[in-house]
């Protein structure tokens, strides 16, 4: 029953007692053991990751009237390990004029900044890497490592290109970084903490329910943050051919793909985290520690789910429409609904929970339908600014 | 020697070693990633000392949004992003004889102070260093004026520059 309960604790005491035997000292027994779950939480996701680019050919093929894989094993499902062969016996090219050092530090990082975001992840109530009294903001930090590896990628492979995309890439993510850290720090608002273990516990009722907006913004910033449709601007393979990561082959190519399909479901999980509840369904967490690992790994393939179904039905919008999009509404309303949020929050602190939750849900509504009005008006005054005012006349 | 002193001496090693190249590479773009590098050494010498707010605004202040400003600026201002000029110029006699004189003056006074040897004080297992940072932001008998002063300087540039920026007709 312990072992259902907590798994890793368990294991942990049963290593401990065997190196405590063969007369390991107990400080170098707890960093081993600390080296051994962190290599069993990488490899776990690097498993995911491989399982990831067969999920994501799949539901793109289904989305585009497809089959997709389907020759190589059941459903296609050897396809990826066929890739991944393929990757590491291609030819490893440098371009003329890389600087060499940073052109192959560029796809470490990249992959490093989505590995390390699960440090914080709490898989289940017992299963989480560190419990940082900061949470929310190291998601940020280690975002800021991504942004740092798509420039070096950029800059060092010595293309126009690849420069150009990463320029648009960085521009686009550090816009979107600031309606992202806002609508984090409305769950923070909720839980009184930025630990992501107390946001988890905390959602007794699910934070969508209180704040639906910043859980769509949250979305829309996160999709913009990962550089996926319709805001794949730094890849463009249309204008840029690939952006950034053009004049890498092989395996290198391979750490930026499978970096990004992994930042994508890593954000899924965080989408269902700060708003879903993340390992709790009602009370199905308490039974078991496999449970909760299963009941997080479901919704985050839903929130992961949900960011393909975005990238595979909407179009790529202009860079100069992405940035409009972000500074002229995005922001202004993620700060409207924060000061409303903190507001409503000294407001309703000693109502009961319904009021609360039913307060929170239509200041949310509210802030939702005076920006869309806004939204509506500034771009009727824009349209009737380009066309004319006849027209603009005609059509009403 | 503690762990957390071999890891202390390791990370300040390694700023020292990327701000010393800051200054000695001819490239500027990779004079911008070694400041990179020195940056992150700080902020591991900040997740040290405990301060693991401070370490982390340090790489997402820094790092993500400075450091990325310093290598776009560079980009945007140089012709051909190879291009290396003389590394000193004539004054370097007496810049160097100034960094010594306060390298000198520093390792003296720090010398004469007792604190350096000490081992700092444990935290109680209960205090939230977040917490207390938060409330002394906002507090008037603690930081609230500098804090505000502060925003309004930001505020003050914020606006500038979209007024430099902006596109009079």
């Amino acid at each position: 029953m312990d072992f259902l309960k907590d798994p890793l604790q368990v294991a942990a005491n049963w290593l401990f007692g065997i190196l405590a035997g063969w007369g390991v000292a107990d400080l170098w027994a707890q960093v081993l053991i600390g080296f051994l779950g962190v290599f069993l939480l990488i490899a776990l996701l690097m498993v995911v990751d491989i399982l990831l680019v067969w999920v994501e050919r799949k539901v793109v093929s289904r989305f585009q009237s497809r089959i997709g894989p389907n020759r190589v094993g059941p459903f296609g499902l050897i396809q990826p390990f066929a890739d991944i062969i393929k990757l590491l016996i291609k030819e490893d090219t440098t371009p003329e004029g890389a600087d060499r050092a940073l052109y192959n530090l560029a796809p470490v990082l990249s992959m490093m900044s989505v590995l390390i975001l699960w440090a914080v992840v709490p898989l289940a109530p017992t299963i989480l890497g560190v419990d940082l009294n900061i949470g929310v903001l190291y998601i940020i930090g280690a975002g800021a490592i991504g942004t740092l590896s798509i420039i070096m990628a950029g800059w060092s492979s010595n293309n126009k290109y690849s420069l150009l995309g990463a320029f648009r890439e960085v521009a686009v993510m550090l816009s979107f970084e600031i309606p992202m850290l806002t609508m984090m720090l409305i769950p923070t608002i909720f839980a009184g903490s930025m630990g992501i273990a107390a946001i988890t516990q905390a959602q007794d009722v699910w934070f969508f329910f209180l704040a639906p907006l910043a859980a769509i913004i949250f979305l829309i910033a996160a999709i913009a943050e990962l550089g996926r449709a319709p805001f794949d601007m730094g890849e463009a393979e249309s204008e840029l051919i690939s952006g950034y990561n053009i004049e890498y082959s092989g395996m290198k190519f391979g750490m930026f793909y499978a970096g990004e399909l992994l930042h994508a479901f890593t954000f899924g999980s965080f989408w269902a985290i700060l708003f879903f509840g993340g390992y709790r369904f009602f009370g199905l967490e308490k039974v078991s520690a496999f449970l909760a690992i299963a009941v997080l790994l479901f919704k985050a393939f839903i929130g992961y789910w949900i960011i393909m179904w975005v990238k595979y039905t909407l179009l790529r919008i202009r860079i100069d429409h992405m940035l409009v999009f972000n500074w002229k509404f995005l922001t202004p309303v993620a700060f409207a609904l924060l000061m409303v949020t903190a507001f409503m929050n000294a407001l309703l602190a000693e109502s009961p929970t319904w009021l609360y939750v039913g307060g929170m849900f239509l200041s949310n509504v509210l802030v939702a339908w005076i920006s869309l009005e806004l939204a509506r008006f500034a771009a009727r005054k824009e349209r009737e600014r380009t066309e004319g005012a006849l027209t603009a006349e005609a059509r009403r | 020697m503690t762990v957390d002193q071999i890891i202390f001496l390791i990370a300040a090693a390694a700023t020292l070693f990327a701000a010393f190249s800051v200054v000695t590479t001819g490239n500027l773009i990779r004079a911008a990633f070694w400041l990179i590098g020195a940056l992150f050494g700080v902020a591991v010498i900040f997740a040290i000392l405990h301060a693991s707010f401070l370490a982390v605004m340090q790489v997402v202040v820094y790092v993500g949004a400075i450091a990325i400003l310093f290598i776009f600026a560079v980009m945007l201002t140089r012709k051909d992003m190879r291009d290396q000029g003389a590394q000193l110029n004539r004054n370097w006699k007496f810049g160097a004889f100034l960094s010594a004189l306060v390298f000198a003056g520093l390792f003296f006074l720090l010398r004469g102070w007792g604190g350096v040897s000490k081992t700092a004080a444990a935290f109680p297992s209960d205090f939230d260093a977040v917490a207390a940072l938060g409330g002394a932001l906002v507090s008037p008998d603690a930081y609230v004026l500098p804090f505000e002063v502060a925003s309004v300087l930001l505020v003050a540039a914020l606006v500038g520059a979209v007024y430099v920026a902006y596109n009079h007709k």
